[in-house]
């Protein structure tokens, strides 16, 4: 009967440095080069659909996500097939077609010095801290073709393409040390867009839930479905201990 | 109703064994009456583990070769198919990609088991032998496979791996390009390594694995005492007095390190499937591309240890030699070591010290190839520090401790400076 408490006890303890490597796990996760975190959440849909719909409408025009299809938007989405067509679809795609930039390669490449990459993938290459960030970091940099920097990501090719809801920044240099350049200190709002910044910071956040998205569908399914696999190898393991248990009684 | 089913049953028994006679007499040597030492701990999981990891990368890789293409114009998109939209496609390719790490968890586990409890001594040389080529084929299996999904990082990764066999003097270029069919990893490298990665060394660790464990069986197991049960035996039954049937306690003991063990693979499956890129590398989810190179090419977290080897000798062709040296010398230790006593239990106090400095220059070696020197040297040293002289120098000292633990222990044992306590005659504890 001792024994048997011993037993169960190293167990629990087991089980205890599980619940300590899972907790140690998500701390790896949240770590992004200094980035504070972006706090995404693709379980949530809504913020999924929003950052959708602000992906559509600014994004696509350029930055195709080929790796999706129209039809797997509306399915996990939970949107119908027709809003889907109407709301995104803007290059006449069917429903089942993969979503793609309708931007010539040549001619965009001529226009930016680069064509604008695919994004199917890119919260998985830099991570979704890194997007959020990147998002609100552009400001008013007349040495650049485009007008535009970013603090996050030096000498862009990209626009900011957001400024109407974000409006338009101003980066505050510090002095210059001996022999170098001078760095941005921080980023000041120059001209008010038409959302306030804690607003654009949700805006933000929902384009980058969107990528997040994008970048692995499964993650929609793939913790829940582990939830049910740990739980039935939590058993399992339980029964196979009990099982140890038995057959080593005559083991002296 | 079940006499008939009994009846039958042995039926097919008994039709199988006039036929093959021999089959049950292996099943009982290997299983019912395989005797293992009824004292062995926690560190005894790790062989049965391997072979769980092995079937899994095994029947998770059959999967994935029906949906993955083999091409450089088609591996990419086709490893990005089989994560969105074949049926389980994600959790078949983060089971094999997280089978892969596990692997090598376990495997090094194993491998400071046999240096912990002397497992590789006389009589279980050769048992140790061929691990150690089981680890090397591991290696080139792990390194062909992590080419396949053709992200940049397998890019480069291929490119800067292929060209340390140009460190080669006279032939070097040639085999090169004789390795990668091309002047860069291209197409044609991709699918010889497909070949290789999915048919011919399978085909060798497989066999490999089935001489490990029949040359163990021979001689049978080594335990945390590092007795020889055998010395031990019932007169009249001949059965060793410390051993006890593998089968069926050490199948239900096993049964459940397994399901403990899978509870971990499914936390990181599940919830953290690129363990924060330690697993899975960001880099590696931006297609190949030879004219842009990754910030930092650095290989996977179970190579950094002898990549570390590399970046800490300027010279690439010293640094290549002393790499497979560092992993050549593991396969003499049953030579270098001729101390009698097996277990760590009973060893010299210079045994105990000499293996944690090795466990640990290990360890930091794999911090230094994974690129971790950039963060903690200057935290240590301040942020002016010089990273990679300080890295160069402190990682010559690590590998005077690394080859000196070698060297250390030959000295140790064969001068007699062992002091070395009483080993049991029989084992002492058991779980």
């Amino acid at each position: 009967m001792l024994k048997s408490v011993i037993g169960l006890r190293r167990f629990s303890i087991l089980l205890g440095a599980l619940g300590i490597f899972a907790g140690a796990g998500s701390a790896v996760a949240q770590e992004a080069e200094g980035l504070t975190p972006a706090n995404v959440r693709v379980e949530n849909i809504a913020s999924v659909q929003r950052g959708a719909r602000i992906y559509f409408n600014y994004c696509s025009g350029c930055h195709s996500i080929k790796y999706m299809s129209y039809s797997r938007l509306s399915e996990d989405l939970k949107l119908s097939p027709d809003d889907v067509l109407a709301s995104f679809a803007f290059t006449g795609a069917k429903i089942g077609d993969q979503v793609v930039s309708n931007m010539p390669e040549a001619n965009s490449a001529l226009w930016f010095g680069k064509t604008p990459p695919d994004l199917s993938l890119e919260a998985r290459a830099k991570g979704p801290d890194w997007i959020y960030h990147y998002l609100k970091s552009f400001y008013l940099d007349p040495t650049r073709p485009t007008g535009w920097n970013n603090t996050v990501f030096p000498n862009v090719s990209m626009p900011n393409v957001l400024w109407e809801l974000q409006g338009q920044q101003r980066a505050v240099m510090a002095p210059a040390k001996a022999g170098e350049d001078a760095q941005v200190e921080k980023l000041e709002l120059a001209v008010p867009g038409a959302e306030s910044p804690a607003a654009y910071d949700d805006t933000a956040r929902d384009v980058t839930a969107f990528l997040a998205y994008v970048g692995e569908p499964a993650a929609l399914v793939r913790e829940s479905t582990g939830l049910w696999v740990v739980l039935y190898l939590a058993f399992f393991t339980f029964l196979a201990w009990l099982l140890k248990h038995e057959f080593w009684k005559d083991v002296h | 109703m079940a006499n008939i089913f009994t009846s039958a049953c042995r039926g097919i028994g008994n039709w199988v064994t006039d036929r093959a006679p021999g089959m049950m007499p292996m099943y009982r040597k290997h299983m019912t009456e395989y005797y293992a030492p009824k004292n062995f701990n926690f560190w005894y999981y790790f062989g049965s583990l391997a072979l769980v990891v092995l079937v899994n990368q095994i029947f998770t890789g059959i999967f994935l070769t029906m949906f993955y293409k083999p091409g450089a114009a088609t591996a990419f998109d086709s490893v990005e198919y089989i994560m969105r939209d074949v049926q389980w496609g994600w959790l078949i390719r983060y089971m094999h990609e997280v089978g892969a790490s596990m692997f090598f968890i376990v495997v090094y586990l194993h491998m400071f088991r046999g240096l912990m409890y002397g497992s590789f001594k006389k009589p279980r040389e050769l048992v140790w032998l061929l691990g150690m080529l089981i680890f090397l084929t591991l290696m080139a299996e792990a390194f062909m496979g992590y080419v396949l999904p053709w992200g940049n990082m397998s890019f480069w990764g291929a490119k800067v791996i292929i060209s340390l066999f140009g460190a080669i003097p006279f032939i070097g270029d040639a085999l090169v390009q004789w390795i990668m069919g091309d002047f860069n990893p291209a197409d044609a490298t991709l699918n010889r390594f497909f070949a290789l990665h999915v048919v011919a060394l399978p085909l060798v660790l497989l066999l490999l694995v089935v001489l490990h464990i029949a040359a163990l069986h021979e001689v049978g197991s080594n335990n945390p005492d590092g007795v020889e049960i055998k010395k031990n035996k019932d007169p009249v039954t001949h059965v060793p007095l410390d051993g006890i049937r593998f089968h069926p306690y050490y199948t239900v003991k096993d049964l459940f390190g397994v399901g403990f063990f899978l509870i971990i693979c499914a936390f990181i499956i599940f919830f953290q499937p690129t363990l924060g890129g330690w697993f899975l590398e960001n880099d590696n989810f931006i297609p190949a591309n030879n004219l842009v190179t990754p910030a930092e090419i650095k290989p996977v977290w179970y190579f950094t240890p002898f990549y570390a080897i590399l970046r800490v000798i300027p010279s690439k062709g010293l640094g290549v030699f002393v790499m497979f040296a560092s992993i050549i010398v593991l396969f003499l230790v049953p030579w270098l070591d001729r101390g009698p006593v097996k277990s760590i239990r009973y060893r010299g106090l210079g045994y105990k010290v000499a293996l944690g400095v090795f466990a640990v220059t290990f360890l930091l070696f794999g911090a230094i190839g994974a690129g971790k020197s950039a963060e903690w040297i200057p935290a240590i040293f301040g942020a002016s520090a010089d990273v990679s002289g300080i890295e160069m120098h402190f990682g010559w000292f690590l590998l005077a401790c690394y080859f000196g633990f070698f060297a250390f222990l030959w000295a140790y044992t064969y001068f007699g400076y062992e002091k070395t306590k009483p080993v049991p005659e029989r084992v002492t504890t058991h779980a």
